[in-house]
């Protein structure tokens, strides 16, 4: 029986989901700039977008056989280009994400949680933070917990992309209410609070618009 | 913001082309990287600096005879990449390691860190000094925490001395390791500096107003107040700074007095005449002095005052000759 979108996706279908993700963060650089000129020194956004520009050129050009080479080439576009702290810690969760993983041509709901859950573990590695410490992992963290549910449950690609986006938005509010441990905004103590982390805001994006492309995809198949 | 610029996406490729047309018979740029490299090799440690650009002379200022043999440097105020770090690490290895001298910033620990990596996979051995001598940037006991800045002067000088005397990779870490841990600096910022391209300024702050503390970045300081005189300012500051390390009696210390960016000679000399007033009465000794823009922040107004206290074996380093376009020590 032929795979279904919402069961699983191809090399080609994860490259043409995150060029669309690459997007949709690009569209978002006057938020993420708004948003961390408030706590951060205002780069977050222009970080983000000189990382999934370049990142995307790289993939409209390749054709990929395997979902390994699709992560590793966007975490590679971002530790060569953007710079900051971001570029080094966005690219990991990317490359981090299949850096010990067999080569695999296609991603069900379990593979995909686990691409995302060793992204986890290596951007704790690599920036020493831990939930709570106002970064990225804020939204991360929870959206890989919610897609460890959605694996359990064995619910679908787009279900499970649905509540990580959920899980991320609702870690993002939570970053408002936290001190921050890292960077420029360290320095603000408890004038932090009340404003929410940038990275953390980028990667609701990253699943929100996961979801999107997927039920957007979805939908053309049936028309 | 006016600036001098053709593009902001630019300022930074042209700032090095611009370096490279007045000093490239000394000086050359990396193919497909921001690194600057001292074009005269030696058998010895490499040392690579490095940063975000925005802050000059540092750090591109900084390579040269008897100081770093390289810099990686980013956009504006952020940190270089990897890869750049990776580049500029392989072009001043000469198989005896490269030292990594630069200020304590989450992005730049981050890309340094990786770069390390890199080399390190590649067969290139580093070892890490981070300078973290900005005493307001977090109290004593979160010492880890503290941002480099002006004082990545004195470390950088050093290392590169010590380098030269063809020390081992552990001998020079070492020594730079002692450099920074007796470098204290704190500064005071009058009015911002902006990032090319930029409408707004890093911060804000009242035309009679000062603050005490505040980052190169613009991070927050630790007091707001208004402007006082030269004297008071001056006092404010090494109140913060004497009691830190702390410097006491019998000390002997080089001075740095830093501008920010565009506080003029005349007022850091001002500033200077009470440095070398209160540390005499204090009786610490004065072997050096150094006023100059070192570490800048754009058109930032304030200064810095960085204490380094020598003992004999980093006075022996401080002592020989460096030079480069942006800072000179004819050796004592």
């Amino acid at each position: 029986m032929e795979k279904t979108l919402l069961q699983s996706l191809t090399a080609e279908q994860i490259k043409e989901m995150f060029i669309y993700v690459g997007e949709t963060v690009m569209d978002n650089k006057p938020l993420l700039t708004e948003v961390d000129s408030a706590i951060g020194d205002g780069d977050h956004g222009i970080g983000m977008h000189v990382g999934f520009s370049n990142a995307n050129e790289q993939l409209r050009v390749e054709k990929y056989t395997d979902i390994n080479g699709v992560f590793k080439d966007i975490g590679k576009a971002m530790i060569t280009n953007m710079g900051g702290a971001s570029g080094v810690i966005f690219g990991t969760m990317f490359m981090g994400g299949v850096r010990k993983l067999e080569s695999v041509s296609s991603v069900d709901l379990a593979i995909l949680t686990t691409i995302f859950s060793n992204g986890l573990t290596a951007v704790k590695e690599r920036g020493k933070a831990d939930l709570g410490d106002k970064t990225m992992i804020d939204a991360l963290e929870p959206a890989v917990l919610s897609l460890q549910t959605s694996v359990a449950k064995d619910s679908h690609l787009l279900e499970a992309l649905k509540q990580a986006a959920e899980s991320a938005v609702v870690g993002v509010e939570n970053t408002k209410n936290y001190v921050a441990k890292f960077g420029r905004a360290k320095t603000m103590g408890e004038r932090a609070i009340g404003f929410q982390d940038a990275g953390a805001t980028t990667v609701s994006i990253i699943f929100k618009s996961m979801a999107e492309w997927l039920e957007k995809a979805e939908n053309r198949k049936h028309e | 913001m006016k600036k001098i610029m053709n593009n902001p996406d630019h300022v930074v490729k042209e700032m090095v082309e611009g370096f490279i047309a007045a000093f490239g018979t000394d000086y050359e740029k990396l193919t497909n990287v921001n690194g600057i490299v001292f074009k005269e090799r030696k058998d010895k440690v490499g040392v690579l600096i490095g940063g975000g650009s925005g802050h000059e002379p540092l750090f591109l200022g900084f390579v040269g005879l008897g100081l770093a043999d390289g810099a990686a440097i980013g956009n504006v105020f952020a940190a270089p990449t990897p890869n750049t770090i990776v580049e500029t690490t392989k072009a001043i290895d000469s198989g005896k390691g490269v030292l990594y001298v630069y200020g304590n910033y989450a992005g730049d620990t981050l890309n340094f860190d990786m770069g390390a990596e890199i080399a390190e996979n590649e067969g290139i051995q580093t070892t890490t000094v981070l300078v973290r001598d900005d005493v307001a940037s977090a109290p004593l006991d979160r010492i880890h925490d503290r941002r480099g800045i002006a004082g990545d002067v004195f470390v950088i000088k050093v290392a590169g001395a010590a380098a030269d005397a063809d020390l081992s990779l552990k001998e020079v870490a070492r020594i730079a390791q002692k450099a920074s841990d007796n470098t204290r600096s704190i500064g005071v910022a009058l009015s911002p500096g902006s990032i090319p391209g930029s409408e707004k300024y890093t911060f804000t702050i009242e035309n009679d107003e000062i603050e005490f503390g505040m980052g190169i970045h613009g991070e927050p300081g630790i007091r707001r107040t208004k402007i006082m005189n030269a004297d008071e300012l001056t006092d404010y500051l090494l109140n913060y700074l004497l009691e830190d390390l702390p410097f006491k009696q019998g000390d002997e210390v080089c001075v740095l007095v830093n501008g920010l960016g565009s506080t003029t000679l005349m007022e850091l000399m001002i500033v200077n005449r009470r440095v070398a007033e209160v540390l005499r009465k204090k009786g610490i000794t004065v072997y050096d002095t150094d006023i100059n823009s070192y570490c800048t922040t754009q058109e930032m107004g304030g200064v810095s005052i960085t204490l380094f206290r020598l003992d004999e074996e980093l006075k022996g380093y401080y002592d020989q000759p460096a030079y480069s376009p942006f800072y000179m020590k004819k050796g004592r």
